[in-house]
């Protein structure tokens, strides 16, 4: 694992060019803040101050954006929506690939590189490209318009198949032959020995899971069509269509940092776990 | 399958799980088949079937008086729909401003960022940031920024004497100002991905460079990129399946307009699905987008072969 924070090592040396270029980074960085810091001073600006464009922050900070978007949008709602379908996909992912992941790294039997092929053809076949004919699918399960709908498409993961399979793979074959003396079944094996082992793995995948799908937006506007069903994107995209048109920015940037902040806050907090987790997303 | 590892190959040979051995082969099927059964349903349901299934809708015609195969009929009119051909242009100088010009500003930071430090770190997280929130938040922050007059960029064009112009409502500009917005989303992740790749060239390498009295451009050029090839190969496969998946902030941003300037591919799937009704038609379509993705993966994965099996 490669976490981004040894130091460089080598020698020092007085180059022009490397400098300007991470001078030229650092201004970089300024713009890429730009939209965060204008979502900040424009969130807490007390309403109709006039100044939307500027990017100093109002003297006299004010909630009324915040009060005034939870308001006219039932951002908890939302909130607790996208909630659980976040929990309920990876709930059901864990089990699935812990159990597939086991059978990759662990049992021969004929046919398994051919399986294992089938499940990585999920890679390409990203489920949103697939929406028109998975909704089809989703209305004959009876799931339209359901919060288990939005979840099905993602119950099966290829890619975290492939994350706990080699994961699986690391653990010493010695511990499993010895519980198996021991009488363990299979899900002892796995509850007791690989998947104890293999928490960081586990950690990885989940973080890469939760914030693909709190981020998502196509595949639930296909499948929701109750405004009390709505997850968070979906609230904040009809909050902003409807904020647009009463020209009210500063309500706009307040409910995008409401809908942003729980992201946002863990990756500030474990800034070290998500960056790992990102690293390992990129194994699909 | 075991290569990988080969003490646990060799510990095995030496001493065979009993349970194993005694099994009979159709009862060595059964485990492995069970365990992998809820993630077959899935997969059936969700990524076989549907294939099938557009594969069956793109080929037919649903009319009053029943289905009817019509073969290539539904590839005819979709090529012969100026829209989508506008979508199929649009999406691939989408995919070229937007995997290009990311891949360069990652590599950019990368290399600045690569190491300790409290600033690098904090500059690192900044680059990171826009990764972690929600596409159609990142819109919802630009639609005030690519607001025309007194948006947030206008304005301060304004005040540097300079005119400003109507980003997302000028057919001219609509398309690039998507692509700016994905840019700044997306060079962050891949950022990550070449700050892994960097860690992993040997100190080595460089110093040697340095010994031999190589300047920066040349170090960039004889050390670090070549090795970071297989890293940008891949990377580049993620950042082409996004700009084919990523379609959010048109709906909040231009809804494909103004006159088809951002219509993406799967934007026109979408309508013809959700709003036209055409099942054939958002079927044929969806046809051609997969084999887009399956030919673009397939070639890189191709090229990238080599350095990527030595991993």
């Amino acid at each position: 694992m490669s976490a981004p924070t040894s130091p460089l090592a080598g020698p020092v040396t007085r180059e022009v060019t490397p400098r300007l270029a991470r001078l030229l980074v650092a201004g970089l960085a300024l713009v890429w803040a730009v939209p965060f810091w204008w979502m900040l001073v424009a969130a807490f600006r007390p309403a109709g101050s006039g100044a939307d464009a500027s990017l100093l922050p109002s003297l006299a900070p004010s909630l009324a954006n915040f009060a005034e978007a939870w308001a006219s949008a039932d951002f908890p709602l939302y909130f607790v929506n996208s909630l659980v379908i976040c929990a309920g996909i990876l709930a059901v992912q864990l089990v699935t690939a812990s159990l597939a992941g086991y059978v990759f790294a662990r049992l021969e039997f004929p046919g398994r590189g051919f399986l294992f092929g089938l499940f990585l053809v999920q890679l390409m076949l990203v489920p949103v490209v697939l929406l028109v004919p998975n909704l089809k699918t989703i209305a004959a399960l009876g799931l339209y318009d359901t919060l288990p709908g939005v979840m099905a498409p993602y119950c099966a993961t290829a890619f975290g198949t492939f994350l706990m399979r080699q994961s699986f793979r690391e653990v010493p074959r010695e511990l499993e032959d010895a519980a198996l003396i021991d009488g363990a079944g299979w899900w002892a094996r796995i509850r007791l020995i690989y998947l104890p082992l293999t928490k960081p793995a586990l950690v990885a995948f989940s973080i890469v899971s939760v914030t693909s799908h709190w981020n998502e937006f196509l595949w639930p506007l296909m499948v929701i069509n109750s405004p009390d069903r709505r997850p968070l994107t979906l609230g904040l995209a009809s909050f902003t269509l409807s904020a647009e048109g009463m020209q009210a920015w500063g309500l706009i940037a307040a409910g995008t940092f409401l809908v942003s902040l729980p992201l946002l806050a863990a990756f500030l907090i474990f800034q070290r776990r998500f960056v790992n987790s990102f690293l390992a997303s990129g194994i699909k | 399958m075991t290569h990988a590892l080969p003490t646990t190959q060799a510990a095995l040979a030496a001493e065979p799980p009993a349970a194993q051995v005694r099994r009979r082969p159709g009862a060595r099927l059964l485990l492995p088949l069970a365990l992998l059964c809820p993630s077959l349903v899935f997969l059936a349901l969700f990524t076989y079937w549907p294939v099938v299934e557009v594969l069956w809708d793109a080929t037919h015609q649903v009319t009053r008086r029943g289905t009817r195969f019509v073969g290539l009929d539904n590839f005819a009119s979709l090529f012969a729909d100026p829209t989508f051909r506008r979508a199929l242009l649009n999406n691939a100088l989408y995919a070229i401003g937007t995997v290009g010009p990311s891949l360069v500003l990652a590599l950019a930071f990368a290399l600045a960022l690569n190491g300790a430090g409290r600033v690098r770190a904090l500059l690192r997280a900044v680059f990171f940031l826009p990764v972690m929130i929600p596409l159609v938040a990142a819109a919802a922050l630009f639609l005030f920024l690519f607001l025309p007059g007194i948006g947030l960029i206008d304005h301060h064009l304004a005040r540097l004497g300079l005119s400003g112009a109507n980003w997302l409502g000028d057919p001219d500009l609509a398309l690039a100002a998507i692509t700016v917005l994905t840019v700044w989303k997306n060079a962050g992740y891949y950022m990550l991905f070449i700050l892994a790749g960097l860690q992993a060239i040997p100190d080595e390498a460089r110093e040697a460079a340095l010994l031999d009295g190589a300047g920066p451009w040349q170090r960039l050029r004889y050390v670090t990129l070549p090795a970071l090839r297989p890293t940008f190969a891949f990377v580049g496969v993620i950042a082409l399946l996004n700009a084919v998946t990523q379609v959010d902030h048109v709906f909040v941003l231009t809804k494909g307009g103004p006159s088809d300037a951002t219509k993406l591919l799967l934007f026109y799937i979408y309508e013809q699905a959700a709003e036209r009704y055409d099942a054939g038609r958002a079927a044929a379509a969806t046809v051609v987008t997969l084999g887009l993705l399956a030919a673009l993966t397939a070639l890189s994965l191709g090229r990238s072969q080599g350095p990527e099996a030595a991993r």
